[in-house]
This record gives C-alpha cells, sequence and structure tokens, in this order.
C-alpha cells in the first residue's frame, strides 16, 4: 500500500523584505513559482490549493478561491481557513489529514503581502480604524478605545510580568537572540547587532513593550508544497515529515482573553507531542511565532518548552540564542527579518529548510526535529506543527 | 461638563465629551440596549437565567450552555486586570489624547471587560487598582464606558 505519510517537498520565498515591484497577488505568485521549482514537480500535478488571503486585496482578490482560479489550479481540495498569522500551520493540520485519507495528493499553500509598500509601517500603531466610522461585531466593543495592535500584546507582558516577575530585560533577551541570526541572513530587514540595552532605551511603543520588541514590518510571500511520502521518493529534495499538528483559539479578539499569559498552546502541545510521540528533549529548532518578544515567552511556556512562569530566566540564560539549548527563528524571525502581516508560512518554510540541512551560516548542527509554531490574533488562534527529518 | 473638569465625573456619570470623532459600535438587535443603557449612565452585562453565566460581550446566547442570556446591571465597579499605555496611534482622535491607558477590568461581578481611561495620569494605575466607570455621549442612542481610578 502507497504511503501516504504527509510530508512537505518544496518551499520558496518572494522578494523581501522591500519589494515595491510587487503586489501581494505577485508576492503568492513568486513563492509559488519558487516552491514548484524546488519540489521538482509540473504545476498540473497540483490538486489541492490552500490560502488564507490576507494581503490586502480582499477574498475576491487574494482568497482562496480567487488565486486558485489565478494560479490555474485544477483542485480537489480547497482551504481558505483564515486564523491571522497562524493560518499555516492550520493549513497543514488540514492538509495532513486531507493527504492521508487521499482527498489529494499534492498540495500547494501560498502567502503573499505588500504590507510594507502598500501601507508603510502603520499596521502596528497606525490604527485599525481611520475615522469616526462604525464598527460591526464584536470589534465594535474595542473600537472606541484606540487600542493598537502592539497594545493587546502589550497588556499580556504586562500581567505576565505581574504574576512571574517577568522583566523587560528578560523580554530583550529575545530580541537580541534573534537579531544575531537574522545577521546571518543577508535578506533580513534589520541585520546590525543589538544589545538588551539598546532594547531598553528603544522608544516605548505600548507599555511594557519597546520599538524593538515589535516585529518588523516589510514585504514578503511564502509557498509549500506538501504530498505523500510515496510521491516524494521521485522528487528531488528530501522530504520533510509532517510528524504532528495541532491548532485551537481561546479566543479571536483580545477583549475575550482571559487569561493574559498564556494561550491555546497548553491546550495543543499534548496533542502535537503525542501524534509525534516525541518529547520537547527531541526537539532540535523552535521557529516561534515573534510578532512580539512576549508571543515568544508565552508560546514557549504554554507549549510546555519551561514551566509557566520560568520562561524569562530561561531565556536571559541565552537558551533560546544561537548555540543554545533550543535555538530559536533561525532565519532573523518577524522581529528582524520578514513580517508581511502573517508570518506563520516563513516558521515552515525556515523550518523545513534546516531539516534538509540548507541553513547555510545559521544552520543548527544535527537538526533531526523542528517545531513551528504561529500565533493568529491577539495570542487567539495557536497552530503547532512537529516536523522531522526521518519517517515517523 | 468634560472628562477632565473640576472633580470630574461621578459614578456612572453620563458626561458630554463633546463631538465624538472616535469609531463606535454597529448598532444591532443584541447590542443595541447595551449601548442605549450606557447612553443612559447604566452599564449591563449579560447573565444566564438557565446556568447563572455571566457574561461580557453581549451575545444572542449564553457561551456555557446555549440559552437565551438576560441583562444585568452591574454596579460599575472593578480592579485593572492588566493594561498598557498607548504611546503611539496614528489616528488622529486618539493622537490627540496620548498617552493614555487602555485596560482590562475585572468586574465585581465577575466578568472582564475592556476599556480605556482617557485623562488619567498612567502613573496613577496599576494591576489591582480599583477603578469606576463613567459614560461619554457619543449619540442619542450610544453611550461609550470610560474608566477612572477610585478617588
Amino acid at each position: 500500500m502507497a504511503d501516504r505519510t504527509p510530508v512537505i517537498v518544496g518551499i520558496g520565498l518572494s522578494d523581501f523584505p522591500r519589494a515595491p515591484h510587487l503586489d501581494g497577488v505577485q508576492h503568492h505568485v513568486l513563492a509559488a513559482q519558487r516552491a514548484i521549482a524546488d519540489a521538482g514537480i509540473d504545476k498540473s500535478s497540483i490538486d489541492g490549493y490552500v490560502n488564507a488571503g490576507g494581503s490586502g486585496g480582499g477574498d475576491m482578490v487574494d482568497g482562496a478561491i480567487a488565486m486558485a482560479e489565478y494560479l490555474g489550479i485544477d483542485h480537489r481540495y480547497l482551504d481558505g481557513t483564515m486564523t491571522g498569522g497562524s493560518s499555516f500551520e492550520f493549513h497543514v493540520q488540514h492538509l495532513a489529514s486531507a493527504i492521508r485519507t487521499g482527498l489529494c495528493d499534492t498540495a500547494l499553500v501560498t502567502y503573499g503581502s505588500n504590507q510594507l509598500s502598500r501601507m508603510g509601517r502603520a499596521l502596528g500603531t497606525g490604527g485599525m480604524h481611520r475615522g469616526p466610522s462604525r464598527i460591526a461585531g464584536p470589534m465594535g466593543y474595542e473600537a472606541p478605545y484606540g487600542n493598537s495592535l502592539v497594545g493587546s500584546y502589550a497588556m499580556h507582558a504586562r500581567r505576565h510580568m505581574h504574576e512571574y516577575g517577568t522583566t523587560s530585560e528578560q523580554l530583550a533577551e529575545i530580541a537580541v537572540g534573534v537579531r544575531e541570526f537574522a545577521a546571518l541572513n543577508p535578506n533580513a530587514m534589520y541585520r546590525d547587532p543589538i544589545t538588551v540595552d539598546d532594547v531598553l532605551a528603544s522608544k516605548m511603543i505600548a507599555d511594557p513593550l519597546h520599538m524593538l520588541d515589535c516585529c518588523a514590518i516589510t514585504d514578503g510571500g511564502g509557498a509549500f508544497v506538501m504530498t505523500t511520502a510515496e510521491r516524494a521518493k521521485d522528487l528531488p529534495q528530501a522530504p520533510v515529515y509532517v510528524l504532528g499538528a495541532a491548532a485551537a483559539m481561546t479566543h479571536w479578539n483580545v477583549c475575550q482573553q482571559t487569561d493574559f499569559t498564556t494561550c491555546a498552546g497548553e491546550k495543543i502541545a499534548p496533542i502535537v507531542f503525542g501524534q509525534a510521540g516525541l518529547t520537547h528533549d527531541d526537539v532540535d529548532l523552535l521557529m516561534f511565532y515573534d510578532s512580539f518578544t512576549i508571543t515568544c515567552l508565552i508560546l514557549l511556556e504554554s507549549l510546555g518548552f519551561v514551566g509557566k512562569g520560568e520562561g524569562g530566566p530561561f531565556v536571559a540564560e541565552g537558551n533560546l540564542k544561537r548555540g543554545g539549548k533550543w535555538p530559536m527563528n533561525t532565519d532573523g524571525g518577524g522581529l528582524s527579518s520578514c513580517h508581511p502581516g502573517m508570518r506563520g508560512i516563513f516558521l515552515i518554510v525556515e523550518a523545513v529548510r534546516q531539516l534538509r540541512g540548507q541553513g547555510g551560516a545559521a544552520q543548527v548542527p544535527d537538526c533531526e526535529v523542528a517545531i513551528a509554531a504561529g500565533s493568529g490574533g491577539w495570542l487567539s488562534a495557536i497552530g503547532a506543527v512537529l516536523l522531522g527529518k526521518e519517517a515517523p | 461638563m468634560s472628562a477632565g473638569a473640576g472633580a470630574g465625573p461621578a459614578v456612572g456619570e453620563v458626561v458630554d465629551v463633546g463631538e465624538w470623532a472616535k469609531p463606535l459600535p454597529g448598532l444591532d438587535a443584541v447590542n443595541g440596549p447595551y449601548w442605549k443603557a450606557a447612553r443612559e449612565g447604566r452599564l449591563l452585562i449579560q447573565e444566564c437565567p438557565t446556568c447563572g453565566h455571566r457574561q461580557w460581550y453581549p451575545r444572542a446566547l449564553c457561551t456555557a450552555c446555549g440559552a437565551d442570556p438576560v441583562w444585568l446591571e452591574t454596579t460599575g465597579r472593578g480592579v485593572v486586570h492588566t493594561f498598557t499605555v498607548i504611546r503611539q496611534q496614528g489616528m488622529p482622535a486618539f493622537k490627540a489624547e496620548l498617552p493614555y491607558v487602555v485596560a482590562m477590568v475585572e468586574l465585581a461581578e465577575g466578568p472582564l471587560v475592556f476599556g480605556s481611561m482617557p485623562g488619567v495620569d498612567p502613573d496613577l494605575v496599576a494591576i489591582g487598582t480599583p477603578v469606576e466607570v463613567w459614560f461619554g455621549v457619543a449619540d442619542d442612542d450610544t453611550g461609550v464606558p470610560f474608566w477612572r481610578p477610585v478617588p
């Protein structure tokens, strides 16, 4: 019987961090072309397509069905799940099941956004609403108050500090460590080394988060190809196995968060590690959604890599840095390299690159298992994927 | 009277804050009574007559058991559960008020509610600070609950 274990066989990135020559759709296209070439497949063999949209054009321009038409994909499996930045980890969960059960054989996932070129750096604090307009739905309960995207994460950081004594210095260590990796990535948005003092001296955006606690705002796109282990035998790249994938939410709007020190990582960690039959010590690389430094800390704790409240001292010891116990975000992360709005796809692309041994100067030695953990919304929807070099 | 005038508004006071230039909720059949009550100086949450669950924001069902919730008027008092100080915001109506506190308030009645404290010195706010509600008038059908430390 054919081996239908889901594997990733192709990855691609569009141009970043600044690509004024590309619109959102073109980022999807360029990343898709590169992922298809990397996979060594004929485009006509793609029978599944997944896309969260969100690149700014609206669903009728860059949503799943619109982009399937644009790309000319004759699909028998289509998924447009949109959970913000974690969409792509949800996609792997869905595709792992679809591929195992034969709903499709070879699927393409794409993302693209010209966030920086289209809107400048207004995403974090520009205000989600531009004037005295009427905001429908639950967001209307937040709209009159002038919160910012940064402020939503800052409320998590503040509560975490209150309950566990976490410090701004400890959070800053996360930004410093990710910047060290960015220095090794010629395409990264910010590559100059920074210190803890630099982070603390950077402008306060929403207390207690400083500018350097916040991710970059860039252009960019990514894509990957998933198929069966059987098909991968005939393809040029060593397959990367999907060992486990789990995803869940605790809330969507931040006004419905009930525990500002954690996230749905607590719910999904036992599921994803259980599927893979692995423990945290088996993991060689963390690809964590670093929209803000606090996002990484809460993912680290909620996914069980350290106990609740232990994250601050743990990161301050350098455990997430190059050469540390669990190196994190080897591509320079969203904090320093690439964050066009929804970063989850880049977590998967970089994990695959590392597991293939294509990590260049940032290669993690003997990288056999990686986790990609995305956060969508305001630590709202969390997806985690365990990827491995060897068949499960 | 403005929010910052004199001793400030009394608990639950409805305050004319001048021409409203901030975003507002889209009113519908479910949320209309909530915003109208705020216009009249009352902060409502919902309680489920079937299971007793209390919730904010108002919905067409109880999120615990699925039954139809009813309105419950609160005391308008609570404590700061967590907060941030917004120091950068692009929208003009908010930019004019920088810096200001955005907070989650734990109501005396239980649920967490989202809000802000325009005109309040951020240094006066900490997690655990007792706060009380006041209401800014947006239009005839809409009052907006705001918070300030209990004097």
